[in-house]
């Protein structure tokens, strides 16, 4: 899919939220001059293409309690890291799984998971076990623990 | 890095500390429910919120208040579209190893660029992360040459190079 120069504004528009009101597409098509029917055909074409991963409610895991969230990194092999990565990112409670490149000689790591719990003694034990029963004890990793929140936001692109 | 253009201050938003502490939010089976079956899949029609209310056998009107109500509390940013990073513009993971006294003020100078929306102490040597993003990698590479002299530090760029899970939200079971 291409965007256009209308579905960049479209984005700009809905990236911060809908608007909590009976007709939300329309309301926003108001603002930039499209009609009900456009704005909804352009967000399903951007969902069908995969430009928005999901349209939908974006809950904040800290204010539900979910305040023990643990970034799990790992030093895999180049050769399994399509295997490893795919097994965790597989995983119910695992809500991000990336590759990211290794900064080496600082940082080796080039797999990256989130996991968000109630508990930090909680998260540490589902680790444990992840690494066991996914035949993951050979892989170096390391697990980094949030800490305070300086900012936090919906991204911007525009 | 590249040496960047001259420098475009950008307007220097406040700082918001978003450190609070405090209790989790209790939810009711109603909210619990429109939480766990709505962080995707927001109806396309011209009332999403009355189908959904229609689907959990509620009122437009509480939907509306529920979600009104948990976004004033902080349990939701917000209804609308995540959108699939390198799509729309570029982004990366950041990290810095900054002395832990020093930690909030140089906190405080990452965010003031409104090209950070995410940034956060982990605990580890490389001990603040954020995200940056910008409406292209020229933009992005120059925001973050900006940042490392802006605090003296060095920037571990760590870009996505490849997604393995398949984003649905968030389960409120985990």
């Amino acid at each position: 899919m291409v965007l256009n120069e209308q579905d960049y504004r479209l984005i700009a528009e809905i990236q911060g939220g809908l608007p909590l009101t009976s007709h939300p597409y329309a309301e926003i098509g108001e603002r930039i001059g499209l009609d009900e029917k456009t704005v909804i055909q352009r967000i399903d074409a951007m969902l069908e293409s995969g430009i928005i991963k999901r349209l939908g409610i974006v809950v904040r895991h800290h204010e539900l309690g979910y305040t023990a969230n643990a970034m799990v990194v790992w030093d895999v092999p180049d050769e399994r890291l399509n295997e490893v990565g795919e097994k965790l990112g597989a995983l119910d409670c695992i809500t991000l799984c990336y590759q990211r490149p290794r900064r080496l000689p600082d940082w080796p790591y080039n797999l990256f998971c989130m996991i968000h719990g109630q508990e930090r003694e909680k998260v540490l034990a589902y680790i444990d076990r992840l690494v066991g029963s996914e035949g993951l004890a050979d892989i170096p990793h390391k697990v980094l623990f949030s800490g305070r929140r300086f900012k936090q936001r919906g991204a911007r692109y525009q | 890095m590249a040496t960047p253009a001259p420098i475009i201050k950008q307007a220097i938003t406040q700082p918001r500390r978003e450190n609070r502490t405090k209790d989790a939010i209790p939810l009711n089976d109603l909210e619990k429910r429109l939480l766990n079956e709505y962080q995707k899949g927001l109806p396309l029609s011209p009332t999403p919120y009355a189908d959904i209310a229609q689907r959990l056998g509620t009122s437009e009107a509480l939907v509306l208040k529920i979600l009104d109500r948990l976004q004033q509390l902080g349990v939701i940013s917000r209804v609308g579209p995540v959108f699939k990073p390198k799509q729309v513009g570029a982004s990366t993971l950041a990290a810095m190893a900054v002395p832990e006294a020093l930690l909030e003020a140089v906190a405080d100078q990452i965010s003031a660029y409104p090209e950070v929306n995410h940034n956060y102490e982990r605990e580890d040597s490389y001990n603040l992360w954020f995200v940056v993003t910008a409406p292209n990698q020229q933009r992005l590479e120059q925001v973050l040459d900006e940042m490392e002299r802006e605090t003296g530090y060095d920037i571990l760029y760590l870009p996505l190079e490849k997604q393995f899970h398949i984003d649905l939200g968030f389960p409120l079971w985990c």
